[in-house]
């Protein structure tokens, strides 16, 4: 009874947040060109054509993509291109500076949006922000699971300690095989709306990375020498 | 609130009016400069008389300031080497500290004497022919041969161009470059990166899919780019380089090579006397005939002819290539640690682009190969390729074309922070357009200024990157510490050209703010240099300030005659007569020549079609409201007219 309370309470502030400055579903902006209606977070004027400054939305709305863990590298890369084509400053390079003005913010919040969803690491923490807000305020940062820890600091020891190419890349492939299991482990998460889980698992995601990154460096060092 | 701009963005280029004048692609590079143009999608190389594309980037002066440039000019440099300028690109947005000599001789005579200016701080300047002249200055003169070339070739004016650089060149080699274009009188519509330029010109000429490699070593940079390529979309995955390397600095190797010779020669005594910078000029393009004879021949004997005492040099090809070896080596060690960024292997990569001079040496092709393990494809003419690309580009910027260039930038950008670590705001290999907001705080009590440091680099120390610029926030209200919300956006365009905006969060209070371009000019010497050089500045200014309104003026009567199409009906027969006579009195003096009253008309349009469009908002919002979403309007629309479905669908979805 108390948890479903106090969810139903979250729920209400957070969409009071939400309505206040921000697009409503049936928001209408004037376009700067021709003064016309236009709807929030439309790319050009339906009217006079004019390209629009780029509306409040998260990346998957920016990409048309549903907000899921779950996405085809591939379709997000047509996505992503098809969006560049008709928004990138070199369309509009002979245009009036406001065009060209807008038309990087364009290609900017796009280009943002497309790093933020294209690597899996990046995905998962930014989709735990997006359905946690306000739940999980601290965000996915600080490892205070204690098994968690451990095995960070176990296999940072392990690689500091290592001589020879053999070894490092014997941790290199064990932490691959790690970030896989992970990427599974966050699509279930995700997918069941399982965010504690989701959460402990990007924080995983997160140090084995750092640990891959610095397995590489480590065997070019040894490379080298 | 915009409080600062450190490079203004793109200092509002005249955008295109009527004339469908061509724009042109320029290479412009250390050594040789090419200029190519394209329309219908068929690029070509422009040639002087004798079949020659490559135009020496040498500026010969004469004592009245007039300049010769290219292969006369470089005819000059054994007869009068104190007239003679070469290599010129090496020093754009570049300090005295940043340049390499030979023998302890730059092959420059750099102006030390700056009136107490720290000179180790600010762009070199030259003397040459008894005139002191900036890098940039010299490159556009370079640049104005170019457009005079292309000139008596169409037999028309030439304005707008697009320059490419090499991809590793920083925020101040790219603004000097821009600065250049705009002395030489040239709109640059984009600066494109080398070996995207090359990409896109071998790409859409051979029809390459995939993931690819452009290896481009030039006179005086090197660059890696590794791009994907697909239906009509370059996309560079990851890009590094260094700056400071390239066929010159083979010459520097042998020249280096030929004076220890010559010095072994000889008694200790003798000969011991410091190289004058024309002598070095003279060893080095010694050194430079030497190396391009090696290309093709075995070995070969070279004279040093100088204070009358002439000496032998015998060189043969293993020689020279244990000379320039370390260096080869270098560009290779680059292109794994881009191939590492961009997440590939060498057998990902289906083909590696050849582009620059320097990859004619046989060295070169032999170690790419290696890495690579495949033979480097150089099927199109590694001189002129980059120049294609960029005249590919130009039509597509002005004319239209479905080809896309998604660039990186090369080099990370960070702030200086405590204890002068750098702390990094957009890493490498960030597609661009790109902007990031940092938010700083006061670290005292009623602290109401504060210093920041701009840099670029991948190093962890301030000392190791190179300072872009430094800025002070002024005019912070006093509040206790950590209390004021400063934040400062960096953003990145698609030229690679840095923007620094700056605003108080909290009390929206205006601060002033003082920019000190590290290796740039300020803008009062660009103006000054804009002045002496073409007398009729103000007749160029008052022409773009003109085209602007005009165009300006034309998107405002565009937008307006489209929305009378979709809610004509809004007004009644008398109000829309009235409209059309204001707008007829816009394109009368649209067709005029005074922008004063271009504005005014516009003004007045304005004016008299706002309870049109208030009109049009009410219909809007009431439609909105009734469950009819804007996207239904516009597909109705849509069918109705409009050829092109342009209209947004995104947020459907």
């Amino acid at each position: 009874m108390t948890d479903t309370f106090s969810g139903n309470l979250e729920n209400t502030v957070a969409q009071t947040g939400g309505e206040g400055p921000g697009p409503g579903p049936a928001s209408v902006a004037a376009c700067w060109s021709c003064k016309g209606p236009v709807s929030a977070g439309a790319l050009f004027c339906p009217v006079c054509e004019a390209v629009q400054p780029p509306g409040q939305m998260d990346h998957f709305q920016r990409l048309g993509l549903q907000a899921a863990f779950d996405i085809d590298p591939d379709s997000l890369d047509r996505l992503y291109f098809d969006l560049q084509r008709r928004l990138h400053p070199d369309r509009f390079a002979t245009r009036t500076p406001r065009e060209k003005a807008f038309s990087q913010s364009q290609a900017t919040s796009l280009n943002e949006a497309y790093e933020a969803l294209k690597d899996p690491l990046r995905r998962a923490d930014y989709l735990v922000h997006l359905r946690g807000s306000g739940v999980l305020r601290e965000g996915c940062n600080q490892i205070n699971d204690p098994v968690i820890l451990m095995e960070a600091m176990e296999l940072r020891e392990a690689l500091a300690e290592a001589q020879t190419r053999e070894e490092v890349d014997r941790i290199a492939t064990e932490t691959e095989a790690d970030i896989a299991d992970c990427l599974i482990g966050l699509s279930a998460a995700f997918r069941g709306n399982d965010l504690d889980g989701a959460c402990g698992l990007t924080t995983r995601l997160k140090y084995l990375t750092k640990l891959a990154d610095e397995a590489r460096v480590h065997r070019k060092a040894l490379a080298e020498n | 609130m915009v409080l600062l701009q450190i490079h203004e963005p793109g200092e509002t280029p005249v955008p295109h009016d009527d004339d469908k004048g061509l724009a042109i692609g320029i290479d412009l590079g250390t050594t040789n400069s090419v200029v190519a143009i394209s329309s219908d999608g068929k690029p070509e190389v422009l040639r002087d008389e004798d079949g020659q594309a490559l135009v020496p980037s040498v500026v010969a002066y004469a004592a009245d300031g007039s300049a010769v440039v290219g292969g006369m000019a470089r005819q000059l440099l054994l007869d009068r080497p104190e007239c003679v300028i070469g290599s010129v690109k090496r020093l754009m947005g570049r300090g005295v500290g940043d340049l390499k000599s030979l023998a302890g001789t730059l092959p420059f005579d750099v102006d030390t004497a700056d009136g107490g200016q720290d000179t180790e701080l600010s762009m070199v300047r030259l003397k040459v022919a008894g005139h002191r002249l900036t890098p940039v200055e010299i490159s556009a003169d370079i640049l104005k041969a170019l457009k005079e070339r292309t000139e008596e070739h169409l037999g028309g004016t030439v304005d707008r161009a697009v320059i490419t650089v090499p991809a590793y060149f920083d925020d101040a080699a790219r603004t000097a470059t821009k600065d250049a274009a705009r002395l030489a009188g040239l709109q640059v519509l984009r600066l494109v990166n080398e070996p995207t330029a090359a990409a896109l010109a071998y790409g859409l000429d051979k029809g390459a899919e995939g993931l690819y490699a452009v290896y481009d070593l030039g006179g005086g940079t090197f660059d890696i780019s590794v791009l994907r390529m697909e239906k009509g979309v370059f996309q560079v995955l990851a890009t590094g380089g260094d700056a400071a390397l390239g066929g010159d600095d083979f010459d520097h190797a042998i020249a280096g090579h030929f004076l220890s010779q010559r010095a072994a020669g000889r008694d200790a005594g003798e000969g011991s006397d410091p190289l004058t910078s024309n002598e070095a000029k003279i060893v080095l393009m010694t050194a430079r005939l030497a190396k391009e004879c090696l290309s093709r021949q075995d070995g070969g004997e070279w004279m040093l002819g100088m204070d009358g005492d002439p000496s032998r040099h015998a060189l043969d090809r293993t020689m020279l290539e244990s000379l320039i070896e370390p260096l080869v080596e270098r560009t290779i060690h680059i292109c794994r640690g881009v191939m590492e960024d961009a997440k590939v292997t060498p057998t990902d990569i289906s083909g590696v682009v050849l582009v620059g001079g320097s990859t004619r040496v046989p060295l070169v092709r032999r170690k790419v190969a290696e890495l690579f393990g495949a033979e480097p494809l150089a099927d199109i003419d590694p001189d002129e390729v980059v120049a294609v690309g960029a005249a590919l580009q130009a039509e597509a910027l002005t004319v239209g074309s479905d080809t896309l260039l998604l660039d990186v930038t090369p080099l990370s950008l960070g702030i200086e922070t405590m204890g002068g670590m750098v702390e990094k705001i957009i890493p490498r290999n960030t597609p661009v357009p790109v902007a990031k907001a940092q938010e700083f705080t006061t670290y005292q009590d009623g602290q109401t200024a504060m210093s920041i440091q701009v840099l670029q680099g991948e190093r962890e120390m301030t000392d190791q990157c190179r300072s872009l610029a430094r800025f002070d926030l002024r005019g912070i209200p006093p509040m206790t510490a950590g209390a004021a919300r400063v934040r400062v956006t960096f953003a990145v365009d698609a030229d690679g050209l840095l923007t620094v905006v700056a605003a108080e969060d909290t009390t929206g209070i205006e601060a002033q703010v003082e920019v000190k371009p590290s290796y740039g000019l300020t803008e009062e010497e660009l103006s000054a240099m804009l002045h002496d050089s073409m007398k009729h500045a103000a007749a160029d200014m008052s022409r773009r300030l003109l085209t602007e309104a005009r165009v300006e003026s034309e998107r405002a009567l565009m937008a307006l005659r489209a929305a009378l199409e979709v809610d004509g009906d809004l007004l009644s027969a008398g109000e829309t007569s009235e409209l059309e006579k204001v707008m007829a009195q816009v394109e009368e003096a649209n067709a005029g020549d005074d922008r004063d009253s271009i504005a005014a008309a516009a003004e007045t349009l304005e004016n008299a079609s706002r309870p049109f469009a208030e009109r049009r908002m009410d219909r809007g919002i009431r439609r909105a409201l009734g469950g009819v979403s804007v996207e239904d309007l516009e597909q109705k629309t849509e069918q109705l007219e409009k050829p092109e479905p342009v209209a947004a669908k995104a947020r459907g979805l």
